[in-house]
Parts: C-alpha cells; sequence; structure tokens
C-alpha cells in the first residue's frame, strides 16, 4: 500500500512539472485519471516491488551522487589527458572486483557508478563480482573501486 | 534591489558559458577519445567522456539559463534520466561485445591475449 502512494505522488509530480498545467480543471481530470490508469497498470504487472519503487537507497543515495560526481570529475580528467596526448600511455586490463551489495537495485547501482566513472566499464555481472575493463593501470584502481562497493552496501542498510 | 540585478545576470552568463566551453570540450575530447583509441572496449572510455561530462555540464549550464522554475524542473529530469540511462546503454553494448566473445586488447602493449576470464 505504502509503495502505491509513493507511486501516485511521484506520477502526480512528474505529471504536473512537466505539464504546467495547475488551472485547468478538464486537463487535471485527465492528469488524475492517467496517473490511476498508470498505477493501476503497475500494480497489476506486480512491477510495485523493492526494485520498482527502491525506497530503501533513500536518503543515502543523494550524499553518494555528489560523491560519485566528485570522482567523475576526477576520472573525466584523467580520461581527457589520455584522449589527448600526443602518444597515449594505455594498459587497458580485465579485473575482477567484489559486489557486496545484497539487493538487486544495489548491485545495479554500484554496476552503473562502475561504468559512468571514465576509464572503467562494468563488462559482465557475475552472483558475487563485477568484471570491470580499465583504460589504464592507475584507472583500474581495484582498491578504490571495492570502496565504491562498500559505500554502495552501506547505502542499502540505512533502510 | 537595481543595483543587484545586472551583476546577478552576469555571474549567471559568465557560469554559464564556462559550463558551455568545458561541457563542448568535453563532447569533442570523448569524440577525439573515441576514433583514436585502439580497441572497442577502450573506445567506450572514450564515449564516457562525452556521456558524463559533455552531456551533463551543458544541462547544467541550461539549467543557469532557464527562465523559470518548469523549464529548470524538465531540465533537471533530463539530466536524472541521462544519467541513469547513459550508463546501462554502455554496459549493454559492453557486456554483448564480452558475451559474443570479443576479447579487450590488455597489458601496454595492447595485445589481445584472449585467456577469457
Amino acid at each position: 500500500m505504502g509503495r502505491i502512494l509513493v507511486m501516485v505522488v511521484a506520477l502526480s509530480a512528474l505529471w504536473l512539472l512537466l505539464s504546467g498545467y495547475f488551472d485547468k480543471p478538464l486537463l487535471l481530470a485527465f492528469g488524475v485519471g492517467s496517473v490511476a490508469f498508470t498505477t493501476w497498470l503497475a500494480h497489476r504487472a506486480h512491477v510495485l516491488d523493492s526494485e520498482g519503487i527502491p525506497g530503501g537507497v533513500f536518503p543515502g543515495i543523494l550524499g553518494y551522487m555528489f560523491w560519485l560526481t566528485v570522482e567523475i570529475g576526477k576520472a573525466n580528467l584523467i580520461v581527457a589527458r589520455h584522449a589527448l596526448a600526443v602518444e597515449p600511455k594505455l594498459s587497458p586490463k580485465l579485473f575482477l572486483v567484489p559486489n557486496p551489495p545484497r539487493t538487486s537495485v544495489g548491485k545495479v547501482i554500484f554496476g552503473n557508478s562502475i561504468t559512468m566513472t571514465p576509464g572503467t566499464v562494468t563488462v559482465d555481472l557475475r552472483e558475487d563480482a563485477i568484471l570491470v575493463h580499465g583504460l589504464t593501470e592507475e584507472l583500474s584502481d581495484e582498491d578504490g573501486i571495492r570502496r565504491m562497493g562498500e559505500r554502495v552496501a552501506r547505502i542499502e542498510r540505512r533502510r | 534591489m537595481m543595483g543587484l540585478d545586472p551583476p546577478i545576470d552576469m555571474i549567471r552568463d559568465i557560469l554559464s558559458w564556462g559550463l558551455f566551453l568545458i561541457g563542448g570540450a568535453g563532447v569533442v575530447i570523448g569524440a577525439l577519445g573515441i576514433v583514436r583509441f585502439p580497441d572497442f572496449y577502450t573506445r567506450l572510455h572514450g564515449a564516457g567522456v562525452t556521456d558524463t561530462a559533455g552531456a551533463e555540464l551543458m544541462v547544467f549550464a541550461m539549467m543557469l539559463q532557464a527562465p523559470n522554475w518548469l523549464v529548470l524542473s524538465k531540465l533537471v529530469f533530463i539530466a536524472i534520466f541521462l544519467g541513469l540511462t547513459s550508463p546501462v546503454a554502455t554496459h549493454a553494448i559492453a557486456h554483448a561485445a564480452w558475451m559474443t566473445g570479443f576479447r579487450p586488447m590488455e597489458g601496454p602493449d595492447l595485445r589481445y591475449d584472449g585467456d577469457g576470464k
């Protein structure tokens, strides 16, 4: 029931902000109808679970996003330097890092964070580990990525 | 208030121009990386610069120029959905290449080992 309420509030906010209609009763009624219909469809398709509405990652995810933005900025500078170098000194490699998050949402957040950071791409997601492709030795910082995974696992535990 | 308004506009313009220029540089550098890096997997990293620094910084620059908060909220949605979907697309491409048995170059000599971890 709580998840249905979150879904209704989120969809209503999305509808209002994207349409910008606040004082036209007919259009607002259509909006209410579409929100109700979408929520009913989602409920009927059984997607309103902890994956569809990942409330457990709030509020920890907000601080994590800020931290990740800084990391992405730093990695961007390194990759940009390699892209502009006269003679790029790359040493690409594949390596496995442990995947500590327990829920599938946490695993996806961790995998996406690795891919989003330039210089590392998630190639394969296994049961308890992630296969990562790194651009250089400097960027394939296994300890740093392991700490990132522990950080994601901490966010989950705050629920 | 009249004395305060012009400097705020100017600061906003300078900030958003700076972000536009850095973001544009990010897109160009990412494209250069895609062309210059040696194999498929390393080229993905070049595309990563375009996805993050390039696209997001330009959306942030547009947020500074938004005429009202409705436009601002739409730009926030664009930034969020771009951030959620672009790594998924990159992973989908990399994983498809991996599953079809395509192996990356490894080591400083950029050799194809094909040890298949």
